[in-house]
């Protein structure tokens, strides 16, 4: 049998007897993935919890479970933990950091060490937020995007919070320049950045966003931290500051952010549809470079955040534009997934089901966004329900299917087992009837003119909350389903062995789970990431790595 | 495992590049560290020129009471130890590594006089009642809250930064010395001196905003 990473491991400094310490100071990039998924999705449950709480209070109208205080702070945790703590670190730090040496035929990352404290970063980033949960004055209740002069002023412990944001951004830098340098060092000798999986095009365009964008939240954040602990004045408007800069700065990143969350995304899905539809993907190289695109113009439309902020007209119509223009590199994909899937043998197995899944409601999420992206509208559907829907649409809808389509696809990968088929189709379509059940009401309420970040709102809105707890029911259960469906394949499924969906890249041709450094041998690629002839995978390779076909 | 090699069909081999002592990769992504400090410090000199253009006049008045000369002393100090620090790495990769270390040492004290005449400004400065949240500055014009708030938080994020440069040029020794930096293998100084070039770079932009647009 062979010995495989779960057996032995490097550490940063010596050798330990302690399991544990064995794990935390492991150096191997696939164990760090997994330090990185128990805790992220640990924490995603915590935010989970807390939207519970908000749809259980938003179930009738007037007050009946939590002040309105109370509910600030719950919007407030839930919206930092689902984007600091989960989703920005999230497919990156979590598949990527397992899948990206394997996909490369590379050994580890370029900086073993460093991403290992990139985790650790992490961690300290994660205790300084939760902390916060247990001082005087409470979790902060600025909503995640902080904006000032609120957060300059509230009582409640947003230091902590954006101490934690900031510490965060650092371990999210650092493995952007992790996973860029790998990128272009570590690629199996004869793969061009054109041979490359197109999950790896996702991490490298998500990579580049983590190191570009990071740093300018990063130094927002700190100014508000100098401010209130200094007075320094820069965005306080008694000094002479000007709040809505904060609004840029802040912008600047996050709206990159949000592409960074969903690029591995889709990288995800470029992965899976070819391996079930058993056919080569279509315009491999158009969907490389609309990630790449998606990446570049993503810069350059925070303004549409702003449209009621008070910027000046020109500005608006100009950010207005843009925001257009990144439908199309995102069309294109969508285009050339579907045909993809065209004339292709479709295997409709649980990862399958959930990307297409994720695909459709992205679809409802990125549209919605192009029309709160037209001007006109948006001066309407600002900070109303309609919003929130949009972008569950697009993270959860989107990126958390694709998320959890790409650990049932590399499920076996990790684990040497396989799950349950029925259990995971159950646990998908819980999840895809009540997420739509769940967000798609708000759509409704959100135009009619429920307006967001509200503990209450008047009783003709009711029937759409009630749907919406419904559906938070289903969510949270089919959400249960896949974790129950996870460990019970852990304890009882079946080997798996190292290929057991007929893949094509290279993760596919070692054992599952991997050995301590991946490959013994490293192989030569000069072949395309996804060739399959009659519904079989075209390339193989013989024990030494050396191609028989 | 040196030259290890990746076979294609045809039985040629192809040498594999590995994540352990991988120069190119070191300095690579040393530099992709710096691309960030630069986005970082980019936020803030586009903060800065923001609140100029709408306080030109205030913000000259204000930076005439810096102290040009002092500013000026330590803007040719910090070039010279640029310098110094060069040479200091060409010469470890000729092997002259006492001369190599000498010179470090020497870089080295010019980061300390450095910020020994930055705090002394500083100093004067809080003395006379000039500093963030201050009742004195606070009185004064909006304009001047705003540019002495920009100076004491980029000037004192330069001054991080020279200070994280005297960490890495002991910790610089201290490998020259246990053989960890040598002859044919400097990555380590390289991008340390990469990075004293980086912040002396953000410094020559840092004088005349403060400084000079009084003048
Ligand atoms: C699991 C099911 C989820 C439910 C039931 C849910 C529910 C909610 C609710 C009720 C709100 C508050 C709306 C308001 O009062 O304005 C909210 C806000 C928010 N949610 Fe979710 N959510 C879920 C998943 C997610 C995920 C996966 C993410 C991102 C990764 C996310 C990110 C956010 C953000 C950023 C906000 C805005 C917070 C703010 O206004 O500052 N949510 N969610
Ligand atoms: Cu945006």
């Amino acid at each position: 049998m062979n010995r495989s990473f779960y057996d032995e491991t490097h550490t940063v400094f010596g050798e330990h007897k302690s399991k544990i310490l064995q794990w935390i100071f492991s150096v191997d990039h696939k164990r760090i993935a997994l330090l990185y998924s128990g805790v992220m999705f640990t924490l995603f449950f915590f935010a989970v919890g807390a939207a519970l709480t908000m749809r259980a209070e938003l179930f009738f109208p007037g007050q009946q479970l939590i002040e309105a205080q109370t509910y600030n702070q719950t919007f407030t945790f839930h919206g930092v933990t689902m984007i600091f703590l989960f989703v920005v670190p999230g497919i990156a730090a979590a598949l990527g950091n397992f899948m990206l040496p394997l996909m490369l035929g590379a050994r580890d990352l370029s900086f073993p060490r460093l991403n290992l404290l990139s985790w650790w970063l992490y961690i300290i980033g994660v205790i300084t937020a939760l902390s916060s949960l247990m001082t005087a004055h409470g979790f902060a209740d600025t909503g995640w995007t902080f904006y000032a002069p609120y957060s300059l002023k509230t009582e409640t412990s947003v230091i902590f919070t954006l101490s934690a944001a900031f510490i965060l951004g650092l371990s999210s830098i650092l493995t952007g320049i992790n996973f860029v340098v790998t990128i272009h060092r570590l690629r199996a000798p004869g793969m061009d950045f054109f041979k490359m999986p197109l999950f790896v095009w996702g991490l490298y365009s998500t990579a580049w966003i983590q190191v570009l964008a990071t740093p300018v939240v990063g130094i927002t954040l700190l100014l508000v931290i100098l401010e209130r602990t200094l007075g320094i004045g820069i965005f306080d408007p008694t000094k002479g500051g000007d709040p809505i800069l904060f609004e840029h700065l802040f912008w600047i990143y996050s709206h990159p952010a949000v592409y960074l969350m969903i690029l591995p995304g889709f990288g995800i899905v470029s992965e899976v549809l070819p391996v079930f539809s058993r056919r080569t993907i279509f315009g491999y190289r158009s969907i490389a470079l609309s990630s790449a695109s998606i990446a570049g113009i993503g810069y350059l439309v925070w303004g549409h955040h702003m449209f009621t902020s008070g910027i000046s007209d020109l500005a608006r119509i100009i950010f207005s534009f843009l925001t257009f223009l990144v439908a199309i590199p995102t069309g294109v994909k969508i285009f050339d997934w579907i045909a993809t899937l065209y004339k292709g043998s479709i295997i409709l197995a649980t990862p399958m089901l959930w990307i297409l899944g994720s695909i459709i409601n992205f679809t409802i999420g990125g549209l919605t966004g192009v029309v709160l992206g037209a001007l006109g509208t948006d001066i309407h559907l600002h900070d109303t329900y309609f919003v929130v829907a949009h972008f569950h649409y697009t993270i959860l809808g989107g990126v958390i299917f694709m998320f959890i389509g790409g650990l049932h696809y590399w499920y076996p990968k990790i684990t040497g087992k396989l799950y349950d088929e029925v259990r995971g189709r159950i646990a998908f379509i819980l999840m895809f009837v009540g997420f739509n059940m769940l967000w798609f009401p708000m759509f409704i309420a959100g135009f009619l003119g429920n307006p967001r970040r509200y503990f209450d709102y008047l009783p003709t809105f009711s029937i759409y909350h009630q749907i919406a707890g419904i559906g938070a029911v289903l969510v949270a259960s089919g959400l249960l389903f896949v974790l129950y469906n996870f460990y019970k394949g852990v304890k009882e499924g079946k080997k798996a062995g190292a290929n057991p969906w007929n893949g094509t890249t290279l993760e596919w041709h070692i054992p599952s789970p991997p050995p301590l450094e991946n490959f013994s041998k490293i192989p030569y690629v000069d072949f395309d990431p996804y060739e399959y002839e009659k519904g079989e995978a075209v390339v193989k390779f013989d024990e030494n790595f050396r191609r028989i076909h | 495992m040196e030259n290890e090699l990746a076979y294609d069909v045809q039985g040629k081999g192809h040498p594999v590049s590995d994540y352990k002592d991988d120069y190119n990769g070191e300095k690579f992504g040393f530099w992709i560290f710096l691309f960030t400090e630069g986005m970082m410090f980019g936020a803030l000199f586009l903060i800065f020129a923001i609140y100029f253009y709408r306080n030109m006049e205030v913000f000259a008045s204000a930076s005439s009471e810096l102290n040009i000369w002092l500013g000026g002393i330590n803007t040719v100090i910090l070039l010279v130890s640029t310098y110094t620090m060069g040479v200091a790495s060409i010469m470890m990769r000729q092997g002259k590594t006492k001369l190599s270390a000498i010179l470090v040492g020497i870089t080295l004290l010019m980061a300390v006089i450095f910020l020994a005449i930055k705090a002394s400004e500083w100093s004067v400065d809080i003395t006379q009642g000039i500093y963030p949240g201050s009742e004195i500055l606070l009185k004064k014009d909006k304009g001047e809250i705003l540019f002495f708030g920009l100076y004491f938080v980029m000037t004192g994020l330069h001054g991080l930064h020279i200070i994280g440069g005297i960490a890495l040029m002991t910790w610089v020794l201290l490998l020259i010395r246990s053989g960890g930096i040598r002859e044919d293998h400097t990555i380590v100084m390289k991008n340390v001196t990469l990075y004293w070039d980086f912040v002396h770079l953000i410094w020559i932009v840092l004088f005349p905003l403060f400084y000079m647009i009084g003048v």
